[in-house]
C-alpha cells in the first residue's frame, strides 16, 4: 500500500499510468475484436488467441533482426499469421466448428499449448523485443514520459482495427461473414459457402492478432508463455462489451489496460498477472449474479 | 443396490492385486508408478464434475495445489514427528481444499458451459500467480517438504502405497455416490439443469457437494504428491494448469467421460504414454503432449469406452439410450 500513498502525493504519476494503460489498451482491443469475430461467426471461443498474438510478435522480431523496421513488420506479420490461421482452420478448427462448445475450447486450448511449446522448442524461452528506434516524449517538464513507439502503436492498432471493420462492411467476403454471423443456415441457403467463410474469419482473426502481436513486440516484450494472459484479456473484454459491439470492445479494452496498469503499480508487478486472472473470475461471477437479478425482474 | 456378482468383482480384484504387486516388478520406477495412481485420482475426480455433472472444469488443479501447500506448510510449522505431521497435513489439506470448494462453489458453479470452463481456468492460474508472489509459502521459488526419515529405498515404497491407498479409497466412494440418489441428481443436472431445477432438485446444493467431494480427494492427494516429488512449486507443480490441469480433462475424455471405469482406463493409458514421451522424446515431450491433446479431442472425443460401447453395444446392455454426447449445451 506504500505505492498507493505515492499516487496521491504525486498526481503526475497517475497521469503517467493512465496514459500507459490507454495506449496498451488499444492493442488489447485488437485481439479482443478478433476473438469476438470468431466467437460470433463460428461459435468457437479461441483459447489459442494469445498464442497468435505471441507468434505475431515473433514474426515482427525476426523481421526486425533481418533488418526490416518493425513498423513495416506489422503488415507482414498480419499476412504471415493470416496464412497460419488459414492452415490451422483447414487442419484442426473446421473439425470442431459444429461440435460441443467444450470440445472446441479444449481443442483450441490444446492448440495453444502446442504453439507455445513449439515456440519454446524452436526459439527458446528468452525474452525478446523489437527496437523501433523511436525516442521518448517528455511532458509536463519531465513528470510524464511516454515512449513515442507507444503512441505510434496506439495509432497503428486503431488503423488496423478500422481496416478490418472496413473490410467487414464493404467487401463481398465481409458481407458474407456478417451474414453467416446473423444466421448460418440462412446464409447457406442463400448460396454462401459457410465453410469458406469460417476459414476466412479464422484467418482474419489470426491476421489481426498477428498485427497486435507485432505491436506488442515493439512496445513491450515477447516470450513463448505470454499467450494465455492475452486470451484471458480478450475474453474478458468480449464478455464486458458483448459480441459485435466495436465501441464497447474499445472502451472495455482501454479500461482494462488502465485498470491493469494501476493494479500492477499498486500491488506490485509480480501480482499483475494474478490481477488479470482474478479480475476474470470476479467479472464472470458478478455477471452471473447480475443476470440472475435481471431474470428476477423479468419474472 | 444389488450385491455385485463374481464377474463384477473380478476387475476390481485384479486391479487391486496389480497395484499391490506392481512395485515388486520394477522397483526402480516406483515414483513413476505412484503417479499412475495420482493420475487415476485426477481423472476420477475430474469426471465427477465434467463427465457426470456436465461441468467442465479447468481449475480442479486449484484444490490439488491448496492441499499440497497446506500439507507442506503444516509439516514446516507444526513440530511433530514426521508421520504425524504428514498425516495431519494431508488431513488439513483435504479440509482446506473442501472449504475452498464450498466457498467458491456457490459463485462459480452458477456459471454455465463455456463461462464455467474459462472461469475455472482463470481461477487456477490466478491461484498460481498469487502463490508465486506470497512469501509466506516461499513465493515463486516454492518450498521443500521435510526429508523422509526412513531408509533410502523405503521412501518410494511408502509414497507409492500411500498414493495407491488414496486411489483405492476414491474409487468405491465415487461408485457408491454414483449408484445412489446423488448420482441420479448430478446426471439430471448434466442432462438438463433447468429441468432438474424445475423438478425441485436443489441443484446448487448438489453441484457444490460434488465439487467438495472432488476437492477433498484432490486436496488429500496434493499433500502426498508434494512429499513424493520432494519439491513444491506454484506454477509447475502445485497449480500447473497447462499440465495437470489439462491432463485431468484429457484422461477422462480419453477413457470415456461419464463412466466409472473410463477415467481409470484413460489415466492408465495416458500415464504410460506420457512416461514414454518423457523417455524417448526428450526436449519435445511437451510439444508431443500438446499435439496429443489436439488429436484426442478432435478425433477421439468419445473416448475408449465410448468407442467400445458403439462397437459392442450388447456388452453394455444395461443402458437403454445414449445420453447425447455431441451437441448438448
Amino acid at each position: 500500500m506504500e505505492n498507493l500513498r505515492l499516487l496521491f502525493e504525486a498526481p503526475p504519476l497517475s497521469l503517467q499510468i493512465l496514459l500507459d494503460g490507454i495506449l496498451i489498451g488499444a492493442i488489447f482491443a485488437l485481439a479482443a475484436y478478433g476473438m469476438a469475430l470468431v466467437w460470433g461467426v463460428t461459435g468457437i471461443i479461441n483459447v489459442a488467441q494469445g498464442e497468435l498474438v505471441m507468434l505475431g510478435g515473433y514474426a515482427a522480431y525476426f523481421l526486425y533482426r533481418a533488418g526490416i523496421h518493425p513498423l513495416l513488420g506489422v503488415p507482414v506479420a498480419a499476412v504471415l499469421l493470416f496464412l497460419l490461421g488459414w492452415g490451422l482452420y483447414r487442419t484442426v478448427v473446421f473439425r470442431v466448428v459444429d461440435k460441443d462448445l467444450f470440445i472446441s475450447i479444449l481443442a483450441t486450448y490444446g492448440l495453444s499449448i502446442l504453439l507455445q511449446q513449439l515456440t519454446n522448442a524452436f526459439f527458446g524461452a528468452d525474452v525478446r523485443t523489437a527496437e523501433s528506434g523511436f525516442g521518448t516524449l517528455v511532458l509536463l517538464g519531465g513528470a510524464v514520459t511516454i515512449a513515442k513507439i507507444k503512441l505510434v502503436s496506439f495509432a497503428a492498432a486503431l488503423l488496423s482495427g478500422a481496416a478490418l471493420i472496413l473490410f467487414l462492411k464493404r467487401s463481398r467476403m465481409g458481407q458474407a461473414i456478417r451474414a453467416t454471423a446473423q444466421n448460418a443456415r440462412a446464409a447457406r441457403v442463400m448460396g454462401i459457402d459457410t465453410d469458406r467463410v469460417y476459414a476466412w474469419t479464422f484467418a482474419l482473426n489470426a491476421a489481426i492478432c498477428g498485427a497486435s502481436g507485432a505491436l506488442v513486440a515493439m512496445t513491450w516484450i515477447v516470450h513463448p508463455y505470454l499467450g494465455l494472459p492475452y486470451t484471458v484479456r480478450s475474453f474478458m473484454i468480449v464478455i464486458i462489451a458483448g459480441l459485435g459491439n466495436v465501441l464497447g470492445v474499445l472502451a472495455a479494452a482501454l479500461g482494462l489496460g488502465v485498470a491493469e496498469n494501476f493494479a500492477g503499480f499498486i500491488l506490485g508487478a509480480e501480482y499483475q498477472t494474478a490481477f488479470v486472472f482474478g479480475l476474470l473470475v470476479v467479472i464472470l461471477v458478478w455477471r452471473r449474479f447480475w443476470l440472475a437479478r435481471e431474470r428476477r425482474y423479468l419474472a | 443396490m444389488k450385491l455385485p456378482g463374481a464377474r463384477q468383482l473380478a476387475l476390481p480384484a485384479a486391479v487391486l492385486a496389480f497395484g499391490i504387486f506392481l512395485p515388486l516388478l520394477a522397483p526402480a520406477y516406483r515414483t513413476q508408478m505412484a503417479f499412475l495412481w495420482v493420475m487415476i485420482v485426477f481423472a476420477l475426480t475430474w469426471d465427477l464434475l465434467g463427465g457426470q455433472m456436465g461441468y467442465n472444469s479447468f481449475g480442479n488443479v486449484l484444490f490439488f495445489g491448496v492441499g499440497m501447500y497446506a500439507c507442506v506448510v503444516i509439516q514446516r510449522d507444526v513440530h511433530l514427528g514426521y508421520y504425524s505431521a504428514l498425516f495431519l497435513g494431508m488431513g488439513a489439506g483435504a479440509a482446506l481444499a473442501t472449504a475452498v470448494a464450498a466457498l467458491i462453489g456457490s459463485g462459480l458453479l452458477g456459471l454455465r458451459g463455456h463461462y464455467f470452463a474459462i472461469g475455472t481456468l482463470g481461477i487456477g492460474i490466478a491461484a498460481a500467480e498469487f502463490t508465486a508472489g506470497w512469501d509466506f509459502v516461499g513465493g515463486g521459488s516454492g518450498m521443500v517438504p521435510p526429508l523422509y526419515p526412513g531408509a533410502v529405498g523405503a521412501r518410494e515404497s511408502f509414497f507409492y502405497y500411500l498414493c495407491f491407498a488414496i486411489a483405492v479409497f476414491t474409487f468405491p466412494v465415487l461408485r457408491f455416490l454414483y449408484a445412489g440418489r446423488f448420482g441420479l441428481a448430478i446426471n439430471a443436472i448434466r442432462d438438463d439443469e433447468d429441468k432438474a431445477e424445475a423438478m425441485g432438485l436443489r441443484t446448487t446444493h448438489y453441484k457444490t457437494t460434488a465439487w467438495c467431494v472432488s476437492a477433498f480427494f484432490l486436496g488429500l492427494m496434493g499433500g502426498v504428491v508434494g512429499n513424493l516429488l520432494g519439491f513444491v512449486d506454484p506454477r509447475e507443480i502445485a497449480f500447473a494448469s497447462s499440465t495437470y490441469g489439462v491432463w485431468m480433462v484429457l484422461m477422462a475424455i480419453l477413457g470415456g467421460k461419464g463412466t466409472l471405469w473410463g477415467p481409470v482406463l484413460g489415466a492408465a493409458v495416458f500415464d504410460v504414454t506420457q512416461e514414454l514421451f518423457w523417455k524417448y522424446l526428450l526436449g519435445w515431450q511437451r510439444v508431443a503432449l500438446g499435439l496429443l491433446i489436439v488429436v484426442i479431442v478432435v478425433f477421439f472425443p468419445r473416448g475408449i469406452l465410448g468407442w467400445a460401447r458403439e462397437r459392442w453395444p450388447e456388452r453394455f446392455g444395461q443402458r437403454a439410450e445414449e445420453p447425447a454426447a455431441e451437441g448438448g449445451t
